[in-house]
């Protein structure tokens, strides 16, 4: 097993290499380049002490750099040069972006990733919320909890499978046409076969997943809420829905929200899902299986103008998130 | 406060329906394919898993010749037999011969078998039947019986969970095949590593996600360490750098970094895939490691400093066995991920047998062309997801921690 071994050198090599790489440079700057001894101690120190975060940090930089806001330049160069055709290079710099919002495919694969924007965030919020309250004062809660949060751990093809068995045509195989069959439907119906409104099958694998993650989070959230706030609503007569409702959902709202856009943003890269249980039908397309298509094909301007479409429908959440993280270590 | 105490009560019942129907809704999935995985080929068509442990009774109409017949007393012709035992046996599957019992049994064909086993039933012509639920048969009749009895009976054969379907994914081989195979000489780790057999992408996929999961953690560990506790101009700069970072989707990169890749020479390797990996994951690494590394204690650390600790000291001595709980919830999360992992397998990895793993052996190679073969999808679903799920549940400590480090404050 040759790819084993390989696999096991570059660990020794990548860490061996990283920690040499510390190891090494710090060296070099404390005894060689900046020496803490001799006349000039005082400048050298201070420079080495400016120096030194450099080195910690340059291996990171550099790898984020190369593998992500190189890329993002890149991307959006190749997007507006690179042409599949003669023909679409002679029509202008967006011709690749024009020829993709005028092709059926994409716009169908657009109007679907928007319904998986609107429907899954939403959903696994609300069942996740819904799982951290009820299961937050449970004797069994812990257990309830870890139950509803292992399909995190599965991958989306695995869940594609397990949901594809479920949505089985056939009653004596899938659960829910058997559901069907028991309360007097006729015949299993093919769950997903190319309709449009087939996509909610699908959404429903990633809610199944996402739930557990919204869930984790909301009940660390729910366990903050003042105990004190809840207290006063009890003795002022609240039942406990007000109390859920008007009480401790105000005062998680942040968090919900954190959430929501987290879950946004996995499903707007989504690929998997589609790819495992609805490759076949144009009309369950999302943006990032188009972006694969002419990925595959070689068509390095589509995918790269595809693939900018989704950064641009990204960028509100990304510039949201460096706001809060920057009001956050003021 | 008794309206109180009292709704407390009824909703608290309430709260534990909810919860336990919201966890089997949220299992069932999950557990229908984990034991269709264990099931037999044909039973996986012929009833579904919910009816797994109980088994189906199937209805047959069974032929019983009536040679043994003996007359007793003088006039009762008496006939003892086992409907699970020669000529009656021959026309029942294996299993129900091996396994099975009675459920039920009748003697009109038209009204079917509408009789617990272990009673009697008697004819028109006067013969009385008993059938029992292990398969005994006692007939009794005033006449000879001629030709055969038709007893029409519902046989339930246990459920059989079997591992044949594991092996035959693991060597795309079925124990027929198996036998054939190795007895001609064939070794077994031949079979395991032959194109089309599950075993050479799982070894493929501990490959790849393995050197995934270390190299990045060793990078953002000296990384975020700076950020944390380091002071130099940029460095605001580069933490809102990486929370940007965290969301920029990965198929940005994509053609980009195969270009890169090209250009360096790595082309579509497993090195290639080892450094993607790696650069994907660094956001949430570098993000993560921070955020907790930014918590510990100050002191400890200008102790250390005022001791004559450089840096380098501090940070493999101080921070980095004090961080353990961050390292271990990302390198689960980068594990989850990479493992798991279908989009950066199918772009970076060559689209070879030797070099698949398991998420895109399964979309190709099983959906494509065996896709109604239920037995084999829900083994190899199973191979597939049993590593995560053991780390999931034998980490799951961390791996919480390290979801709340990312997203509460």
């Amino acid at each position: 097993m040759p790819v084993i071994v390989t696999g096991l050198i570059t660990i020794l090599v990548g860490v061996g290499g990283m920690v040499a790489y510390f190891w090494v440079s710090n060296y070099l700057l404390d005894q060689v380049i900046y020496p803490a001894r001799g006349e000039n101690i005082g400048r050298n120190v201070r420079r080495a002490t400016a120096i030194r975060p450099w080195l910690f940090v340059f291996p990171a930089v550099f790898a984020l750099g190369l593998y992500l806001v190189v890329p993002v330049f890149y991307s959006g160069w190749l997007s507006v040069t690179s042409f599949a055709s003669e023909n679409l290079a002679a029509r202008g710099r967006f011709a690749n972006y024009a020829a993709i919002f005028s092709s059926g495919g994409f716009r169908i694969a657009l109007l679907n990733n928007f319904l998986w924007v609107l429907v899954v965030p939403a959903a696994s919020t609300f069942f996740g919320l819904m799982a951290a309250q009820l299961t937050d004062r449970l004797s069994w809660g812990n257990i309830a909890k870890s139950l509803v949060f292992m399909p995190m751990a599965i991958s989306f093809v695995g869940a594609s499978l397990i949901w594809s068995f479920v949505y089985h045509p056939d009653p004596e195989i899938g659960i829910l046409n058997a559901l069907r069959t028991a309360f007097g439907a006729g015949r299993g119906i093919t769950f997903i076969d190319g309709d449009i409104v087939d996509s909610f099958w699908l959404m429903v694998v990633l809610i199944w997943i996402q739930t557990g993650f919204a869930m984790v989070i909301l009940s660390a959230a729910l366990r903050g809420v003042p105990e004190d706030t809840i207290e006063a609503a009890i003795i002022d007569g609240a039942n406990p829905f007000q109390i859920f409702f008007k009480i401790k959902v105000p005062q998680i709202m942040p968090t919900i929200l954190v959430v929501w856009t987290t879950i946004t943003i996995l499903v707007l890269k989504v690929y998997d899902i589609v790819a495992a249980m609805g490759n076949q039908y144009r009309n369950l397309e999302i943006l990032p299986t188009q972006m694969m298509q002419s990925f595959d094909s070689g068509n390095y301007g589509f995918a790269t103008a595809i693939s900018v479409v989704i950064m641009v429908l990204v960028l509100p959440v990304m510039i949201w998130n460096i706001r809060q993280s920057r009001a956050e270590m003021r | 406060m008794d309206n109180i105490a009292g709704q407390r009560s009824g909703l608290s019942i309430a709260t534990h329906i909810a919860t336990a129907l919201l966890v089997l809704l949220w299992i069932i999935p999950t557990l229908g394919l984990f034991i269709t995985s264990f099931r037999d080929q044909d039973a996986i068509s012929q009833t579904g898993w919910w009816r797994a442990l109980q088994g189906a009774p199937q209805p047959f109409v069974l032929s019983v010749p009536v040679e043994d017949q003996v007359e007793v007393d003088g006039g009762t012709w008496v006939l003892e037999t086992n409907i699970f035992e020669g000529e009656t046996a021959a026309g029942l599957p294996p299993s129900v011969v091996d396994r099975g019992r009675v459920a039920a049994f009748g003697i009109s064909r038209l009204r079917g078998a509408d009789t617990d086993p272990g009673e009697t039933l008697e004819t028109r012509q006067g013969v009385a039947i008993t059938l029992a639920a292990d398969g005994a048969l006692l007939a009794s009749s005033p006449e000879p019986l001629e030709g055969a009895l038709a007893l029409p009976v519902m046989l339930v054969a246990p459920p059989q969970m079997t591992l044949e379907n594991y092996t035959e994914v693991l060597t795309d081989t079925d124990a027929e095949e198996r036998a054939a195979l190795l007895e001609r000489g064939t070794t077994l780790d031949r079979l395991l590593f032959s194109d089309e057999a599950l075993f050479g992408p799982f070894v493929n996929t501990m490959t790849v996600a393995i050197p995934a999961t270390i190299i990045p953690i060793v990078i953002a560990a000296f990384a975020a360490y700076a950020l944390a506790w380091m002071e130099f101009p940029g460095r605001g700069f580069l933490i809102a750098m990486v929370v940007g970072l965290l969301v920029v989707p990965l198929q940005l990169a994509f053609v980009p970094i195969t270009i890169i890749h090209e250009w360096f020479g790595i082309g579509k390797s497993f090195l290639g895939i080892w450094l993607a990996h790696t650069g994907f994951g660094l956001p949430l690494a570098v993000y993560l490691l921070r955020n907790y590394m930014v918590g510990l204690p100050r002191d400890i650390i200008e102790c250390a400093k005022v001791d004559g600790a450089t840096d380098f000291e501090i940070f493999r001595k101080i921070v980095l066995p004090l961080s353990f709980p961050a390292l271990a919830s990302f390198a689960i999360f980068q594990f989850l991920w990479t493992w798991n992992d279908l989009l950066v397998a199918s772009v970076f990895l060559p689209s070879d047998t030797e070099s698949t793993v398991m998420t895109r052996f399964v979309v190709t190679s099983l959906l494509g062309s065996r896709g109604g073969e239920w037995h084999i999808l829900a083994a190899a679903a199973f191979v597939m997801i049993a590593v995560p799920l053991l780390v999931f549940f034998t980490m799951q400590r961390y791996l919480v921690r390290g979801l709340l480090a990312g997203s509460v404050k």
